[in-house]
């Protein structure tokens, strides 16, 4: 039997609250399938399960909110018989009984399978009315928590009417995240040994190199500066790995590909930083069209769980804004942040003759326990020297 | 204007008779005697016996002849003295008058009216105080129809002589008396709906015929103790209006059906299974029935009220689907 936990989605996750299960007790799933949409502080996200198996039964009820490592659902291993599933629960069950300290989230089984003894699930059936069931899903009430008053306790109608007026007021979402990225923050400043660098690129050969290429294509198609931003960060980091992972446990980790997590503000406040994943093997226009595709997922608060997690450096792009310099703010447990500010032309000496440059000012903000200042200038020269070859960029491998 | 209901009833049958020389009333004691409920007292003086037809004791060979002359052409009302006689004149009404239209290949129709009397509470005992409203609901090629206010019963006849098929009318024998005001509503009385006679937000009450005043006694009763009933008057027992049912369910979402007939097979019966099958997700609560005991009628005063749907028994009902019991 496998058990699927409530994942962490983020450094500032320490809970969430479902809000619809994907799959239900008898459903095969493969690793990466969505199984279910978490309401977290920042937004509601599809949550992917990493195992294979059989769904066989939901433990979390609709609308529930539970700390990370809370048990979602169980699943049958390929091959593992509703029998044996029952006896493992028992098992943990007992294990968990006998760890008193272990703080094990008392959740009833809210949906069970229909594989499951004949019965069984009977005893957690709330006494509701047809109609009052079918209010509750109009207005999102979970009908375990509310008082019945019809006839032996039926909850009726008019209880869940009334519930859903004293309902709290539905989440804040803009303080909720105001807090997360509070959280994140502080824990950064307070963490991390940050040091700066920052360094000019001259951008005239990569401009017009995009310019050319734009020139026949639809506005749609068209390719916007960030993109061989990011792509040049995500090149330079292969040779630089020591900015691209995690500290954990007072070491750096590696990451395992160069996942670009990508700083999107958002309309209603805040900002999120969901990954594209590896971002050093993407041509041009794949590149181009995950970015659109996320920046357009995380304004509608659609993302998955994996993008949620899998960033191994940020890169944040704040030139929309018209600011030169950029001095970011790591987010933990990553190591290195890399800002781009404004492109503006300014006056450049080439050949020695001054002449009308545009040029972008990248900066480093990086994790003095995984990496020192001279290899953060070396990281910071091998991206303005990546963008002096933009045609390279578009290579599909290095 | 006040009117009784056997008043309504009288005028009813005058303006028919007056109107349409097809029509012709027949029945035990219909003519001298001027009618078992003196529905039609005076008539054999001003129609005359063709018209005003006195019958032997013989409900099957009566109802028969009815049937016949309607076949023929007439406009006839015949008046089984009460729905206990009529057992004997089943084979007419269900064999014959329901189902010539189909047995002929629709060559013939039935436009006969067949009125009885029905119910309890007058200490007549087992054999005449039977409410069988659900027998006659039960069969295809009928109408079957239940005044229970004066309007009804002023205004249901006009329309049932002028269907081309047989329409069965019970006339609860506790209604006679009943005393009503005659609304100008009952000129465009039809008979194919249900009527919300008092609306309410809390329960709906519906019952038929003699059943009609308890339940609205049971409503009044029920707002002493804040409870808004809503009462729905059937009116017609065949075909039943899903329609005023379903929306009274909706805004309520709890019944009780009150009938006077026995509770296994009952028309309360039919109508909760129709409430299951339409508004099943409208419900918040089961529902609830207040039948007759399912014993025959007693004589004595006190077992018959003890056996018969009261108010008392409705507002109980009421309150339990509410959680106030």
């Amino acid at each position: 039997m496998i058990e699927f936990k409530l994942p962490s989605l983020g450094a500032e996750m320490d809970e969430g609250t479902l809000l619809e299960w994907k799959v239900k007790p008898g459903d095969p799933v493969r690793k990466g399938d969505v199984v279910a949409v978490v309401d977290t502080s920042k937004s509601a996200i599809d949550v992917e399960i990493w195992d294979e198996g059989t769904i066989y039964e939901l433990v979390l009820g609709l609308h529930e909110t539970v700390p990370v490592g809370t048990v979602m659902a169980r699943l049958l291993e390929p091959g593992e018989t509703p029998e044996h599933a029952e006896e493992e629960k028992r098992k943990r069950a007992a294990e968990t009984a006998a760890a008193p300290a272990a703080p094990a989230p008392a959740v009833a089984p809210a949906v069970a399978a229909a594989a499951a003894a004949p019965g069984a699930a009977t005893e957690a059936r709330v006494r509701i009315s047809p109609a009052a069931r079918k209010r509750a899903a109009e207005l999102g009430i979970a009908p375990a928590q509310v008082a019945g008053t019809g006839p032996d306790g039926t909850i009726t109608r008019e209880d869940i009417e009334r519930a859903a007026a004293t309902k709290a007021p539905p989440k804040d979402r803009w303080s909720e995240m105001r807090r997360a990225i509070a959280a994140a923050m502080a824990r950064s400043k307070r963490e991390i040994p940050h040091y700066y660098l920052a360094t000019d690129i001259p951008l005239a050969v990569a401009s017009r190199w995009l310019a050319e290429r734009n020139e026949h294509r639809s506005v749609t198609e068209r390719v916007l500066l960030a993109v061989p931003l990011l792509k040049a960060v995500a090149r330079a980091l292969v040779r630089y790995p020591e900015f691209n992972g995690h500290f954990r446990d007072g070491a750096f980790v590696p990451g395992a590909g160069i996942h670009l997590g990508v700083a999107i503000s958002l309309r209603q406040g805040g900002l999120i930083a969901p990954a594209i994943r590896d971002v050093d093997a993407l041509r041009i226009d794949e590149l181009m069209h995950r970015l659109a595709d996320l920046v357009a997922r995380a304004r509608a608060l659609t993302l998955r769980s994996s993008e949620m997690t899998d960033a191994t450096i940020t890169v944040t792009n704040l030139g929309d804004q018209g600011v030169e310099l950029v001095q970011g703010v790591i987010y933990p447990p990553q190591v290195a942040l890399v800002g781009f500010g404004k492109v503006t032309a300014r006056p450049w000496v080439e050949d020695g003759k001054v002449v009308a440059m545009p040029v972008v000012t990248a900066s480093l903000a990086a994790d003095h326990r995984a990496s020192d200042g001279h290899r953060g200038a070396l990281l910071l020269g091998e991206i303005a020297r990546l963008l002096q070859d933009p045609r390279s960029l578009d290579d599909a491998t290095h | 204007m006040k009117t009784t209901y056997r008043e309504a009833l009288r005028q009813a049958l005058h303006d028919a008779l007056a109107s349409d020389p097809r029509v012709f009333l027949m029945g035990e004691d219909v003519g001298r005697y001027g009618g078992s409920y003196a529905v039609s007292k005076g008539f054999f003086d001003e129609f005359g016996p063709e018209r005003i037809r006195d019958t032997p004791l013989s409900e099957l060979a009566f109802v028969g002849a009815g049937i016949g002359a309607a076949l023929g052409g007439m406009r006839p009302i015949v008046e089984v003295m009460t729905v206990n006689f009529s057992l004997l004149a089943l084979d007419q009404i269900v064999n014959t008058a329901a189902l010539y239209r189909h047995m002929s290949g629709g060559q013939f129709s039935v436009p006969v009216v067949i009125r009885m009397a029905t119910g309890a509470g007058r200490q007549l005992a087992a054999q005449h105080s039977h409410s069988l409203e659900n027998w006659y609901a039960h069969v295809p090629g009928l109408t079957v129809l239940a005044p229970a206010t004066v309007d009804d019963a002023r205004g249901m006849l006009a329309p049932a002589l002028a269907d081309p098929d047989p329409v069965v009318i019970f006339e609860h024998a506790l209604l006679y008396n009943f005393e009503g005001e005659l609304s100008e509503d009952w000129r465009s009385v039809d008979i194919r709906s249900a009527k919300v006679l008092r609306p309410g937000r809390d329960v709906t009450l519906v019952a038929y015929g003699g059943t009609v005043w308890k339940a609205l006694d049971a409503a009044e009763k029920l707002a002493g103790e804040g409870v808004d009933a809503e009462v729905v008057d059937l009116r017609v027992l065949r075909p039943l209006d899903d329609a005023t049912l379903m929306a009274s369910v909706r805004r309520t979402r709890r019944v009780v059906v009150v009938d006077e007939g026995w509770r296994t097979g009952s028309l309360a019966g039919e109508i909760m299974a129709r409430i299951m099958e339409q508004a099943f997700y409208d419900l918040d609560a089961p529902v609830a029935r207040v039948c007759s005991e399912e014993v025959p009628m007693p004589y004595a005063k006190h077992l018959e009220e003890a056996a018969l749907p009261q108010p008392a028994k409705i507002v109980a009902a009421a309150k339990r689907l509410l959680g106030k019991d």
